[in-house]
């Protein structure tokens, strides 16, 4: 297989909280462009790993490089900055701000006016329900709508990394199947992706790469496709 | 006098008291809403605005001069108040940046003792401030109308700010999910900047109605305001800067009417009845009437 230069490259990443360890030395990278899911049940440290990335945890050892620069070492806002941006499980949209006003805010870091703009039309178009609710409070929005809202915010910032955090969870067959479309679309215009899913049949049918996490190390790892076929992995998280 | 009259007046007075602890209370309830902190020592800015002023008058500057000084220098105080005291313990338990706030507050107010004793100096109010305008039979001070004047185009800049601009946006973001904020790319830091700075502009302005308004300058003289701040903004709701106005009109209201309904033998203790309102409003909305439940965010 040929080998480029990773966009992103976690090294031997330990996380704690005060005592527990969450990460015990995670590895991984993704090429440019490639879809990587990151897999595993409960507490196995999928979130840990994205909040190492987006650098709201700080590890206690190992690297996190992104294009040249080690997000180990710096803020949040510097990250997003750099095009690293995190659609967050539980979503943790502002509730009391309006449809438009959380948009703006995902595209907050940057400085480049006039494209903000355009950013807004591209995410109201992957969006249209977004359009219809431009004014409203977000906090009135249905769940399936404020999960957009995260997606569309995180979009905002034109990221050239999107991390996402369980964007299924909680969510209607249908709307799971718009938001897995809008993925696959972002995922064919060439963004990089990291996908954290609970969902692990329909993250390995859009996934190019897959990292299993337990008890937050990697257990398996390897063309989603072969992972399909895994006996372990349809056995532990596709039900058979 | 008629009693619509009367009312009229009453009225004047209770929006007028209303206004200066609104303008004190914002300023609690931005750093409230964004650091969870209860800053106790925001009152004793317009200390350090007041003795400015009177200080820069005595010098011969003219009033305007000397106000607008006065509030630079409150905002400075504010701002040095976060580098120093708050900056280095943020994140910390919320019991430790309390603490920190009442060290920050007895250590302003000894300082101010040490420089200008605690012998209080008349406050040299400009005239158009201390007029008494007469409509028949309604006199009206003139600082009510000017507290309440000031007051509203506050408010309306204030409002202009958090709808209207990235960083007011961001600062109502941040006080709504700091997590969310933080992932979004918002720079947390500007933002906390931004509301100790505001907020102790608009405490600065406050100060300088309210040394007009008691007539003279001490040590201690921010103590009773920004209690009475800290109460508006928890009977508004904590952190809701709506909720923060809210309550301080409301409290301007119960002052004036406890004022106008208790009998002589009763009236020094209107501020005891007062509080007795509060707490049971508070037992009906234990988070203030615009709080909502603070739900523990991870």
């Amino acid at each position: 297989m040929p080998q480029t230069q990773p966009i992103l490259a976690l090294k031997e990443v330990y996380v704690s909280y005060g005592s527990v360890r969450a990460l015990k030395g995670v590895t991984i990278e993704a090429q440019e462009g490639e879809l990587v899911a990151l897999l595993g049940a409960n507490g196995a440290g999928k979130t840990t790993t994205l909040m190492a990335i987006s650098g709201i945890l700080r590890p206690r050892s190992g690297s996190i490089a992104y294009r040249g620069h080690d997000l180990a070492k710096m803020k949040s806002d510097a990250i997003v900055q750099l095009g690293v941006m995190q659609c967050p499980e539980g979503r943790h949209i502002f509730g009391a701000l309006s449809v438009l006003e959380n948009l703006q805010m995902g595209a907050v870091s940057r400085k480049d006016r006039q494209s903000i703009q355009q950013e807004l039309e591209r995410v109201l178009s992957l969006f249209p329900i977004l359009k219809q609710r431009i004014r409203q409070t977000s906090g009135t929005l249905s769940g399936g709508e404020q999960q957009m809202l995260a997606v569309g915010r995180a979009l905002m910032a034109r990221p050239s990394l999107l991390m996402l955090d369980e964007p299924s969870l909680g969510l209607a067959p249908l709307i799971v199947e718009s938001i897995f479309n809008v993925i696959q679309q972002l995922h064919n215009q060439g963004m990089t992706i990291l996908l954290v899913e609970q969902n692990a049949r329909q993250a390995l049918l859009v996934a190019n790469h897959a990292y299993v996490l337990e008890t937050g190390q990697i257990k398996l790892s390897g063309k989603a496709e072969e992972l399909r076929t895994n006996p372990e992995v349809q056995r532990l998280y596709l039900g058979g | 006098m008629t009693t619509f009259g009367n009312l009229l007046q009453q009225l004047i007075n209770a929006i007028s008291m209303g206004s200066s602890y609104a303008l004190m209370a914002i300023g609690l309830a931005m750093v409230f809403g964004i650091l969870r902190l209860i800053n106790f020592a925001h009152g004793d800015l317009i200390m350090v605005g007041s003795y400015t002023v009177l200080f820069l008058q005595l010098a011969g500057a003219p009033f305007w001069v000397a106000a607008l000084v006065g509030i630079a220098a409150t905002t400075l105080a504010g701002l040095i108040m976060e580098r120093v005291a708050y900056r280095p313990i943020r994140g910390a338990p919320a019991i430790d940046m309390l603490l920190t706030s009442f060290a920050v507050g007895i250590f302003l107010e000894n300082v101010a003792i040490l420089i200008f004793t605690p012998i209080s100096r008349a406050f040299p109010a400009p005239a158009v401030m201390t007029q008494v305008l007469q409509y028949g039979a309604l006199r009206i001070s003139s600082l009510d109308l000017i507290t309440t004047g000031v007051t509203f185009i506050s408010l309306v800049l204030l409002t202009l700010f958090v709808t209207h601009t990235k960083v007011g946006i961001s600062m109502r973001a941040v006080s709504e999910d700091s997590l969310g904020a933080r992932l979004t790319g918002i720079n947390v830091n500007t933002v906390i900047v931004a509301a100790f700075a505001i907020g102790s502009m608009l405490a600065g302005v406050s100060g300088l109605l309210w040394s007009a308004r008691i007539g003279k300058v001490d040590p201690l003289m921010g103590f009773y305001p920004g209690l009475k701040a800290f109460i508006a903004a928890v009977i508004g709701g904590m952190g809701s800067l709506s909720g923060a106005v809210l309550g301080a009109y409301i409290l301007g209201f119960l002052e004036v009417l406890f004022q106008g309904l208790l009998p002589a033998s009763l009236a020094p203790f209107r501020d005891a009845f007062v509080f007795l309102a509060l707490i049971v409003l508070l037992l009906f909305r234990p988070n203030g009437i615009l709080g909502r439940p603070d739900t523990e965010k991870i």
